[in-house]
């Protein structure tokens, strides 16, 4: 975290030239050096870092110097947009990848798990924006049944605004978190075939066959559990990388998300943006890696135990 | 006496694994075996004998394309569908327990061991979550765990090795079976682990009147508790009978050999009696081996090697772990210096020190008085290890690996000459000088042994160590590797620290032994005076654990 | 072990690809990376079996009259370059670290591993346009056009090479506990040796599975990254460049501009996948032998 936040510095430092970019385009030697003294940048660069670690850590992010208002507020309202799509499209990843694993591990030959294992391949060699314009071509421009930008209307609860509580809120949801959610899916299926293939050929399934346990008691009662425990990690961390790849969907889709703020924010060159959006995703790398931990502990005796 | 029907029967089973070309491999061929109840019956074979598919075919656990393609079989009387592999009324896990040969791997880590027990429980004899609990309790209590109430709710890694092997057994006779088979159950255990658990095995039998088909490699586990045996080669039970019949007076060709290349605990045999074919250029390429270490070192004469107040300390993540405590010893020149004992009391770390491959936190290491420290002095300590399969580097030609060594210190004058040491070394070790041409992928475990041996050579050393040479390797190979070695001691004069923690070998192999316990030597002796008057209690112990080869208390 | 043929069609269809994509500029009807090439007034014709397309432009033409084929056989040949480029900047970095980590252990182990952690915390995707972004911001005038293919090498190369780093220390640490690499040192040769005459080559099959793996990877993210508007620019596009350009024309129903390149990629990729996942089972021992 400390690296990310020394890493986001020299961004925030270095990187561009905050005089010039919110300076006005004919003020004077003098008028630039105020500025300098007003940003703290004739201050030694141990005691700049501190300051904005310290700043960070009270949230904030400094202003943006696009369209002049403070990060932290920006990166708020964009929040809950990403974070409804990312958690949709975990939802649906593992509703359908851990099944779907599932049955291609049991009958690898069957003709179910070679469409599947075919169909997996294909989704990860699609990248996500052509699953997007395909969607929209088929749902949007030809069916006309969903719409293919934006939130729809959405209900303000606090300072989070939902989607999930209106129907046009809800079908604008579809059509961006199917297709966030299609790479992770392909994850989770190959992971959850490799794990249980591993955990069947194990002696301790052999042992369970061997005292003549019915077969389903051993698939799904005991090696599916063996099978999900690396399935945890992946799905935790993949949080943080579908966090990242809603920047490619909230592209396509025109979501009001974080991702179009970064992506914004790079045409631009607006340093503090891309600065707390690098700060945001390795806040929330280090915080999934702890949930992952503590869930891991939670479930493997072998942790619980040591901790 | 024929109110109980036997507990197994099996009458010329063949069992089959159909390969891609059309053709089948004959795993198992015409095998019989009968076991009556409260009787132990011992399939013993080297790797690839086909005991183990037995022991699947009994369970129904054939691997997926193998089948039973002949014979019959009956479990407690029962006759088993040959198609189905099932006998009606008879349900594995119920009526047949299995135990396999890896206890750290027979159980699922994340399920308690009462919840492994009962589900068994639960499953085949329909009891109720308090019912199979208390019986998983007594089921514990019958193994011998100490206090079973705790380990009720212990987790499999909170267990150890002899321990965990206890609660597979409790599972495997949670519903009473008829007949159990056991394959290996203590292969993986130290020997005084192993002797609780055969204890245990035939206390079981004796008590519950238990039919145990016992897969094993191991003559002394058979000599020890199997009423009868089976040996089996390639598939076909070459001899079958009482215990004390088969191993003292083996009639086929075949387990007369397999039980001559056995090392004998009880007495020392000067050669192995295995039919060894030694090419005859393997002597002269020997005396020339001779000729040369004659020329380099002079008469080797004295002490070579000697290892003064070595400690060995490995750092962990918990702090350090002392493996090697003080350990002093001295090898003389020509002789075959054996260290033994138990896994994890510190002899592959002293090989490891000697050889260089681990740094000591203190003592010293010398070689004919001088200590061994900077690259260079190392040529004349060389070593070879237990696992022939990953000693060779499989992208390098058996030439290219011996030739490094020997032009990497210029023991030969050109690349020429580098080649047709290599290749006299290869005539010394028993192989064709065209191995040089050939991967190691081509040879089998005892020919990559042959050639790490050759590369061992390679360097000119004066001193081999040997840890665990043959401990991967099957019994009649191992006998072949032993002799070679002594072989090549006597053709050459070189000296042997052999490290195992096979007495049987130690005793074959050495003339004076170093036995080992918890990082420290507890007793140095003779070899003949070790094993004839062992003097500290520890070096007693283990040697009556070892099961012997002879039958002893058995008459069936 | 027998290849499937859907494998083998695949790494026919995978070569074919490579191969016209390098000889582009002999096949290609049109250059079209030449503005003296294209005529507004063919701009936006729909592919010619529609009836009424062009014959000179068999796939139908972009906004600015550019012919579609010309354009997909170089945007091909920009996608592979530089994802090409980019796997092998990743493998020699990760290679050589992770035999260095693997073999030597200790203080350069830490470091390594380290950072490798702190970059693969970072999504490929989110790192190439951080270090785009960040190439762009320090560059005066954002960049010149010429440096933008190795920007996005680098991009995407500094994500990727931990993959290897970690597989070759994993593998060498396993090859460097092994009898023979023991034997080595007994023998005494040097570590420089044993690690790139023993270790080295021992290692060097995950390498390969990885990086044909990561063929396809890098060709995805730099399709991306092109989409997304910092990759490669309108005139000199790769297959995600195009798709860009077409992405805006979705709504008009003009389709083709967009749907040829996807399909392009999207073979293209898969292709390049199979091979990799064949590889991958391959060289798995634990899968080997089963289907």
């Amino acid at each position: 975290m400390l690296a990310v936040t020394a890493v986001a510095f020299l961004m925030f430092r270095y990187v561009g030239d905050p005089v010039r970019a919110m300076a006005r385009e004919d003020s004077s030697v003098e008028e630039r050096q105020e500025l300098a003294r007003a940003l703290g940048l004739d201050q030694p660069v141990a005691v700049q870092y501190g300051k904005f670690v310290a700043r960070v850590v009270a949230l904030d992010f400094g202003i943006s110097y696009r369209n002049h208002r403070p990060v932290a507020a920006l990166i708020g309202e964009r929040l809950p947009a990403t974070l409804e799509i990312v958690f949709v499209a975990t939802v649906l990843a593992l509703a359908f990848g851990v099944p779907l694993g599932v049955l291609c591990a049991l009958r690898p030959d069957g003709l179910a798990a070679r469409a599947v294992q075919a169909v997996s391949l294909i989704g990860i060699s699609t990248p996500t924006f052509v699953v997007g314009i395909a969607l929209i071509l088929v749902f949007a421009v030809t069916l006309k049944v969903l719409p293919s930008f934006g939130r729809g209307e959405v209900v303000t609860l606090g300072w989070w605004t939902t989607g999930f509580l209106t129907p046009s809120g809800i079908a604008s949801l579809v059509l961006p978190s199917v297709t966030l959610c299609l790479f992770q899916m392909t994850l989770i299926m190959r992971l959850v075939r490799s794990e249980m293939i591993d955990v069947l050929s194990t002696d301790y399934i052999r042992f369970a066959r061997a005292r003549g346990l019915p077969r389903r008691y051993i698939h799904f009662k005991l090696a599916l559990r063996n099978a999900l425990m690396p399935v945890i990690t992946v799905t935790g961390l993949q949080i943080g990388s579908l966090v990242a790849f809603a920047i490619v969907t909230e592209t396509v889709f025109q979501w009001p998300g974080m991702g179009l703020l970064f992506i914004q924010a790079i045409y631009f060159v607006d340093i503090p943006v891309m600065a707390a959006y690098l700060l945001f995703v390795g806040f929330l790398f280090v915080f999934l890696n702890t949930v992952v931990d503590v869930l891991y502990a939670l479930v493997d005796p072998r942790l619980r135990v040591r901790s | 006496m024929s109110a109980t029907p036997l507990a197994l029967e099996i009458v010329d089973l063949r069992v089959e694994y159909p390969m891609a070309d059309g053709t089948a491999f004959v795993a198992v061929d015409g095998v019989s075996v009968s076991i009556a109840p409260g009787e132990i019956h011992a399939l013993v074979g080297e790797s690839g004998a086909g005991k183990t598919t037995v022991g699947n075919a009994v369970m129904g656990l054939l691997e997926a394309p193998g089948r039973v393609t002949g014979g019959a079989m009956r479990i407690a009387g029962v006759v088993v569908d040959p198609a189905t592999g099932r006998a009606p009324g008879i349900e594995p896990g119920r009526d047949i327990g299995a135990i396999f040969q890896d206890p750290m791997t027979s159980l699922n880590p994340l399920f308690t061991v009462e919840s492994q027990i009962t589900e068994t429980l639960r499953h085949h004899l329909g009891m109720d979550r308090r019912q199979s609990s208390a019986k998983a309790l007594d089921l514990l209590r019958a193994v011998g765990i100490p206090e079973p109430e705790r380990r009720l709710r212990a987790y499999p890694h909170q267990l150890s090795g002899g321990q965990r092997q206890r609660v597979v057994i409790a599972a495997a006779l949670s519903c009473n079976p008829r007949l159990l088979v056991a394959d290996e159950p203590t292969t993986a255990l130290d020997v005084s682990i192993q002797s609780q658990i055969l204890k245990l095995l035939r206390g079981l039998a004796d008590d519950r009147g238990l039919g145990i088909l016992l897969v094993t490699h191991n003559m002394g586990v058979v000599a020890e508790i199997a009423d009868r045996v089976t040996i089996m080669h390639r598939g076909v039970a070459v001899e079958s009978g009482p215990v004390v019949e088969v191993l003292d007076a083996p009639r086929h060709d075949y387990a007369r050999s397999l039980i001559g290349a056995v090392p004998r605990i009880d007495v020392t045999l000067p050669r192995f009696a295995v039919p060894g074919e030694e090419a005859e250029a393997a002597e002269g390429a020997r005396a020339e081996l001779r000729r040369r270490a004659g020329e380099q070192t002079g008469a080797a004469e004295g002490e070579l090697l000697r290892v003064e107040d070595l400690v060995v300390d490995y750092r962990g993540r918990g702090g350090s772990f002392r493996a090697v405590d003080g350990v002093g010893f001295s090898v003389r020149a020509g002789e075959v210096f054996g260290l033994v004992g138990e896994s994890g009391c510190g002899k592959t770390t002293i090989a490891n020190a000697i050889a260089g491959l681990v740094k000591p936190t203190a003592g010293r290491v010398l070689h004919r008085g001088r200590p061994i420290a900077a690259a260079g002095t190392r040529r004349p300590l060389q070593m070879i290890f237990q696992d022939p399969y990953s000693s060779l580097n499989a992208r390098m030609r058996v030439g290219a690996t011996l030739v490094e060594p020997i032009l990497f210190y210029r023991l030969a004058a050109s690349a020429r000459e580098a080649a047709e040491d290599a290749a006299l070394l290869l005539e010394a070790v028993g192989l064709e000088r065209t191995a040089v041409e050939r991967y190691p992928h081509a040879f089998s475990g005892g020919q990559r042994q042959r050639i790490s041996i050759a590369r061992a050579l390679s360097a000119r050393p004066s001193l081999l160590i040997c840890d665990e040479p043959t401990s991967s390797l099957d019994v009649s190979i191992q006998a072949q590797i032993l002799n070679l070695l002594k072989d090549l001691r006597d053709a050459t004069g070189l000296t042997l620290l052999l490290i195992s923690h096979d007495l049987a070998v130690i005793r074959q192999m050495c003339d004076r032994v170093a036995v080992m316990k918890a990082g420290r030597i507890v007793e140095e002796a003779p070899t003949e005076t070790l094993f004839g008057a062992p003097t500290h209690a520890y070096t007693r112990e283990l040697l009556s654990l070892v099961p012997s080869p002879r039958p002893k208390r058995r008459t069936a | 072990m027998r290849v499937p043929g859907s494998v083998i069609v695949a790494g026919i269809v995978a070569t074919l690809m490579i191969l016209a994509a390098i000889v582009a500029p002999a096949i290609a009807p049109y250059d079209p990376t030449d503005m003296a090439t294209y005529n507004l007034i063919d701009s936006e014709l729909p592919p010619v079996w529609t009836g009424e397309g062009d014959a000179r432009f068999p796939l139908g033409t972009d906004n600015q009259g550019r012919d579609l084929l010309s354009a997909i056989i170089y945007g091909a040949r920009v996608s592979v370059g530089i994802g090409g480029a980019a796997v092998l900047l990743a493998a020699t970095i990760g290679v050589s670290l992770g035999l260095l980590a693997g073999y030597f252990g200790g203080w350069i182990d830490a470091v390594v591993m380290r950072a490798g952690d702190i970059i693969m915390s970072f999504p490929t995707i989110l790192l190439a346009l951080l270090v785009s972004g960040l190439a762009r911001a320090l560059m005066p005038d954002g960049g010149s056009v010429g440096w933008t293919p190795f920007i996005l090498i680098g991009a995407i190369a500094i994500h990727d090479w931990v993959q290897y780093a970690r597989t070759v220390r994993a593998a060498a640490m396993v090859e460097g506990a092994k009898d023979y690499v023991k034997a080595a040192r007994v023998i005494g040769l040097p570590g420089r040796r044993i690690m790139l005459h023993h270790i080295l080559p021992n290692v060097m099959s995950p390498v390969l599975v990885i990086a044909t793996i990561n063929l396809a990877g890098a060709v995805l993210t730099e399709a991306t990254l092109s989409f997304l508007g910092v990759g490669m620019p309108p005139n000199y596009p790769s297959l995600g460049t195009l798709i860009r350009i077409g992405n805006e024309f979705v709504f008009s129903g003009i389709w083709w501009i967009a749907l040829f390149p996807a399909i392009t990629l999207v073979i293209l990729v898969l292709a390049v996948n199979m091979v990799g996942d064949h590889l991958r089972d391959r060289f798995n021992p634990k899968l080997r032998g089963r289907s």
